[in-house]
């Protein structure tokens, strides 16, 4: 439990917090990017360098920014005013918080021995793996994510007017 | 206390606050992003797991976690795609107000 960890989980704590609790969805996105900015950190930490600059660039690059896109393409100009929260709220809170609370019950009443030995993971030895023994699923994985983006793109188009 | 119990710790807390989000928000898009963050715990724990456990080096933590953000970023292009279809059908995202099958 160092010094960094302690801060970089009160980065990603409050960024994720406050992108889950401000009324502006631009300043949830916004508080966001910090949060995940933090997580990335986090791994930075752990010693995986790679899925580190990865989270970057997926999340604060591409998913952020289409966040931000649909937000500015389903909000009209004029201001609405009206709750943020669902009408049933309480509830949600409460499983929330039942989840965390045996979450953390569990992990505190668990025995955990570590390795003192930091690991290393370079890019190297991911790129061989992703090549040699991870193949397939890689392929798959490029099919997935091909035939998702030409149905997002399909499944965001304006219909065609059917005749009637 | 143990690092490995901190960051299990710190990711139950994000998937709670994911899982609050994702149950409380009217935004639909706020619920899609609801449903990132419980995804970015999961990967905090098998990222903590790696780091922390007797063989990393089969970097099979590592992999999981490419795989499940490239899923996640799949995920999130549909589910974007799907809201706006939504909105041009019915003009709000508020999902209190989604209450139709039939557009």
């Amino acid at each position: 439990m160092t010094v960094i960890f302690l801060i970089l989980a009160a980065i990603t704590i409050a960024g994720t917090a406050a992108a889950m609790s401000l009324r502006s969805a631009i300043h949830c996105i916004l508080a966001l990017t910090i949060g995940l900015v933090g997580l990335a950190a986090l791994y930075l930490l752990l010693g995986a360098q790679f899925v580190g600059f990865t989270q970057i660039l997926v999340y604060v690059g591409a998913v952020a920014i289409l966040a931000v896109f649909a937000i500015m393409m389903t909000q009209g100009p004029g201001k609405t005013i009206q709750p943020i929260l669902s009408t049933n709220w309480p509830a949600g809170i409460l499983v929330a918080a039942a989840v965390f609370a045996i979450l953390a019950w569990a992990i505190r009443s668990t025995p955990a021995h570590s390795t003192p030995t930091q690991p290393d993971a370079t890019v190297n030895q991911i790129g061989a793996a992703l090549m040699h023994h991870y193949v397939l699923p890689l392929e798959i994985m490029g099919l997935l994510l091909t035939a998702a983006l030409i149905g997002a793109v399909i499944i965001a188009m304006p219909e065609k007017k059917e005749p009637q | 206390m143990s690092p490995l119990n901190g960051y299990l710790l710190l990711s139950a807390l994000l998937f709670s606050i994911g899982l609050a989000g994702a149950l409380t928000r009217r935004n639909a898009i706020l619920v899609l992003i609801g449903i990132e963050l419980m995804l970015n715990a999961a990967n905090l724990n098998l990222i903590a797991f790696w780091r922390y456990g007797p063989n990393p080096a089969a970097l099979t933590g590592i992999m999981f976690t490419i795989f499940s953000i490239s899923v996640a970023a799949a995920e999130a292009a549909v589910g974007l795609g799907i809201i706006l279809a939504v909105h041009r059908h019915t003009k709000t995202t508020d999902l209190d107000q989604m209450n139709s099958m039939k557009g």
